[in-house]
């Protein structure tokens, strides 16, 4: 999966699930989801939720942190970490 | 002047004052009301509530109302008791499990507790936590379930979206049923509900919407916990009331508002976020509180981002106004 395509797939998930699929809100990559209230503490456990179930890795709560989760931008190469550790092991 | 500790001093007096006058207007011009019902949980908050709204009506137009359910520290009544008494208002005690069990609010919260931890029965504790911004300040909001059980071994795990979403729902049954018992007594004495929340509350969304948020008034809304403890002292509150750590009394566990929602002492809070208030540069704040600028980072982050994601729980409901267009 290249990181275009990680970006698009938790793009899709925010925007349906978050915002009702209105994309006349927009983000760019590198917004912050939580100062521009996209992200709530509810919004991150769902988001959690999905990306362990979609990119079949485990998140533990010590990397729920802004620089992994805050951004489409920082929420892809985290992701991106994950999965090369996942193939590594 | 630099910025320091004593920022978050208050006159109590003088405060005090002011906040009778506001009971006083507020209940007698505003809503026309006879007197308050003030729902009192031994706890600081609805103490100091209570002991103003005495001084603002006369203990005689004052009645405080203790709603305890299964799951209530039993001397949060007794401590009501002993504060009713010392001020000398009506006190009536609403015991409130049937109710909670009319909604199903055990059974719905249990079956939910279940889901992540199947052995949880009714012999067993549970309460729900977050990291402590501290040691886990850059961790963010992660909501953690821990169960405790008869033997003393707890069990914490981080808890999925819609378990927790049900957990809460249901636990805000016992906010939302209060507020109603408050209600039934306010309208029966033509008196005005006094809600009982402080600004770290208020602010910071700590509260159930239609549940302890439902109020007439919010007489101490403008102040920060540690000056409400000022306030108390001032205001004669039972010692026993004035040292007994800020519990949510909620969950079946012992479960402190700093674990639950707040993540750090109030002392700490309550200063970072007064100097965020003010503008104060960070190294300031840092100094004055005796953190560290990465901890002072993460709890003003913390801040804001309850504030902001709370912000639905102040909303009155909307409605479209006449002639306001909506672009379909």
């Amino acid at each position: 999966m290249n990181a275009q395509d990680i970006k698009n797939t938790i793009r899709q998930f925010i925007v349906e699930n978050f915002l009702f699929g209105d994309t006349s809100v927009t983000f760019e990559d590198n917004e912050s989801l939580m100062e521009t209230g996209i992200l709530d503490s509810t919004g991150i456990l769902e988001l959690v939720a999905f990306l362990e179930k979609e990119f079949h890795i485990r998140i533990p709560n010590e990397e729920i942190l802004p620089e992994n989760m805050d951004s489409l931008h920082s929420l892809e190469k985290f992701i991106q970490k994950k999965l090369k550790m996942n193939a590594a092991s | 002047m630099p910025f320091t500790r004593n920022e978050l001093d208050i006159d109590p007096a003088q405060e005090s004052e002011r906040i009778i006058a506001f009971i006083r207007q507020t209940i007698g011009r505003q809503l026309r009301k006879r007197g308050a019902v003030v729902g009192i949980s031994g706890g600081i908050d609805s103490s100091v509530c209570l002991a103003l709204t005495v001084q603002a009506l006369g203990a005689g137009r004052v009645v405080g109302i203790a709603m305890p359910e299964a799951d209530s520290n039993p001397e949060s009544a007794i401590l009501a008791r002993k504060l009713a008494r010392q001020f000398g208002v009506q006190f009536i005690v609403e015991d409130m499990t049937a109710a909670q069990i009319g909604f199903g609010t055990y059974h719905r919260r249990d079956e939910a507790i279940r889901r992540v931890f199947p052995e949880f029965d009714p012999t067993y504790k549970a309460k729900i936590v977050l990291p402590g911004a501290m040691e886990n300040g850059k961790v963010l909001n992660v909501f953690q379930l821990t169960i405790i059980s008869p033997e003393g071994e707890e069990k914490t795990e981080r808890i999925p979206p819609a378990e927790y979403l049900q957990i809460v729902a249901a636990s805000n049954f016992k906010q939302r049923s209060r507020m109603a018992m408050l209600y039934y007594h306010a309208e029966r004495l033509n008196y005005a509900v006094v809600g009982t929340g402080n600004k770290n509350e208020h602010e910071q969304g700590f509260f159930v919407k239609y549940g302890d948020g439902g109020a007439d008034l919010k007489p101490i809304a403008h102040l920060f916990k540690t000056q409400v403890y000022q306030l108390a002292e001032y205001l004669n509150i039972p010692e026993e009331i004035r040292k007994r750590p800020p519990t949510t009394d909620t969950y079946s566990a012992e479960c402190t508002q700093e674990e639950f929602f707040f993540r750090v002492p109030f002392e700490i809070g309550d200063l970072v976020w007064l100097g965020m208030e003010r503008g104060v540069p960070i190294e300031e704040i840092a100094r004055a509180t005796g953190i560290t600028i990465e901890q002072t980072q993460n709890i003003m982050r913390d801040i804001r981002q309850k504030i902001r994601a709370t912000e639905y729980l102040r909303m009155e409901p909307f409605h479209i106004h006449q002639n306001q267009e909506v672009n379909a």
